[in-house]
């Protein structure tokens, strides 16, 4: 099918941290006025809401919260639908308002998403987060998400044959890095925090799942974030600077405990990559910087290997040679990433995208980093659903 | 059908099927892992198998708070399938012998834990215990 080139005309993104003073729409209304302000459009330009929350049922007692946010940002009336994939879920919102504007149903639509998950405290939190693993094997285990991944670096460790001791200081590596770049971003949760961390400040942190510690984790966060998308025609009529959605990519997987050795190699973030650099026209070597989906360090670490950046088994070593700091040859998360700078879970994919469009139209000041393509990638739950998008200065083939 | 695999497992049987396409072996689910073919028989698996990782839980999920600190693990069925289950070994024990529980050989059984609200058995909750054998 013939698709239209499709551009970013405005994001938003509220400060991550701490909301006890908003409801979910309310937080997503601020984000969405940021992002409306910067669009040069009139608000009933806006045909379709596509947003993105994980669970609203168990955090705030609310489902069904379409037509509540639309009503809150005014736009009454309009085709309004949540989408639900646990980090995920406005990373795939975002995949589906692409192709519908690509594909002519609309031209101009808002996708993004609100999560507040510090607010409803850690035991309801770490429940909530947990339905995103298996429903029934896993979860009577007691498999949690920072268990997850704490399974799969010790099965790196003993697979690639890199002592325990040895991969924990290179995955401390990862969190230095990103809460490094999320102490000097203003939006960050962890803003003026943790900007000086020390190998043995993560692996002597408190332990969560071993190995994996608290400065392994990201932090539970309130937060939102939007973005508008119309067609780069229009775009390019409304504003200076259109961002252009070059490819995108989208796969699945079951249980974790059924993917078995496939869990450090995350097939299904292979499979959604390569999906999304065909549609670009791109291979891994044209991606000047990636916000990757570092919900724990060592998920930073298997997800750059199975995007095609580094040998499966060799990430780690990147991360500890610099390959992925601002000034390295791949820079991973500039803007804190999800450990710097905060995961609202159903808010998370429509913020790397936040975060990537500045990041190509000059405007982001903090760390910066030059570039002309950029990609994001995003994980819900234990690789059930992987989202990847490339975005760039220039169209599709120019 | 998740009911059956759990009643099983309280009579010390771990029940999967077998792909009569591919041959290969999962834990009871209505297609193979592998190929997604239906074309399966039900089987009764192997009840050894061997610990391919394992992490111990210090924070757990409301629900499951009294249990921990516990050791979530995921074993090697004989057949090739996994099953993830809880290691029958005290927590602190599992992280002093850290990675050397790798490889190490287990037997499976079911044990009935409290139940918790959003469990999909009203009934009861069963956990797959893996015991370190010798």
């Amino acid at each position: 099918m013939e698709k239209r080139d499709v551009a970013v005309l405005g994001v938003g993104m509220t400060k991550f941290g701490y909301h006890p003073d908003k409801s979910l729409a309310e937080l997503f209304a601020e984000a969405f006025f940021e992002a409306f302000e910067e669009s040069n459009i009139e608000l009933k330009d806006i045909e379709a809401l596509y947003f993105g929350n994980f669970v609203g049922e168990m955090t705030d007692g609310s489902a069904n919260l379409g037509g509540f946010v639309a009503d809150e940002i005014g736009l009454k009336g309009i085709p309004a639908r949540r989408y639900e994939a646990a980090c995920a879920s406005s990373s795939v919102a975002f995949r589906e308002a692409y192709y519908a504007v690509a594909t002519g149903l609309y031209d101009c639509v808002v996708v993004g998403g609100s999560e507040r998950l510090y607010n409803a405290g850690t035991a309801i939190g770490t429940r909530a987060l947990a339905t995103a693993v298996d429903g029934v094997y896993e979860i009577t285990a007691g498999l949690t998400f920072p268990g997850v991944f704490a399974l799969a670096a010790r099965f790196y460790s003993k697979k690639y044959e890199i002592p325990l001791d040895e991969l924990r200081e290179k995955m401390a590596m990862v969190s230095i890095k990103n809460h490094k770049y999320g102490a000097v971003n203003p939006k960050s949760q962890f803003y003026n925090k943790f900007g000086d961390l020390k190998v043995e400040d993560v692996l002597n942190s408190k332990m969560i799942c071993s190995p994996l510690t608290l400065f392994d984790c990201c932090p539970m966060t309130d937060g939102a974030s939007a973005v508008i998308l119309t067609t780069a025609d229009k775009a390019e009529d409304l504003i200076d600077t259109p961002v252009y959605v070059l490819g995108t990519g989208q796969a699945s997987a079951g249980a974790l405990f059924r993917q078995k050795e496939d869990m450090i190699r995350a097939i299904p973030r292979k499979i959604s990559s390569e999906m999304a650099y065909k549609e670009a026209g791109l291979t891994p070597k044209d991606i000047d910087f990636v916000e990757i989906h570092d919900c724990f360090t060592i998920a930073e670490i298997i997800a750059s290997e199975a995007m095609g950046f580094f040998e499966y088994g060799k990430g780690a070593d990147a991360v500890a040679e610099g390959v992925t700091s601002i000034d390295g040859d791949l820079p991973i998360n500039p803007d804190g990433g999800l450990i710097g700078k905060g995961h609202p879970v159903g808010a998370t994919g429509t913020a790397q995208i936040y975060t990537v469009a500045k990041i190509l139209r000059n405007e982001y000041k903090y760390n910066p980093v030059k570039a002309e393509v950029g990609m994001t990638d995003t994980l819900g739950g234990d690789f059930g659903t992987l989202v990847n998008i490339i975005l760039g200065i220039h169209r599709r083939g120019k | 059908m998740f009911k059956e695999f759990f009643d099983a497992l309280l009579e010390g049987k771990v029940l999967g099927i077998r792909c009569k396409d591919c041959n290969s072996y999962s834990i009871l689910k209505s297609t193979c892992d592998n190929c997604g073919s239906k074309n399966v028989e039900k089987v009764e698996l192997s009840n050894k198998g061997v610990i391919t990782t394992f992490t111990t839980t210090y924070v757990a999920p409301a629900g499951y708070d009294k249990e921990c600190p516990y050791v979530v693990a995921f074993v090697e069925l004989k057949e090739g399938c996994w099953l993830v289950g809880r290691l029958d070994i005290d927590a602190n024990l599992a992280d002093e012998i850290g990675q050397d529980l790798i490889g190490k050989e287990v037997e499976i059984y079911g044990k009935e834990f409290p139940n918790e609200p959003y469990y999909p058995d009203k009934k009861r909750r069963v956990v797959p215990m893996f015991r370190l054998i010798s």
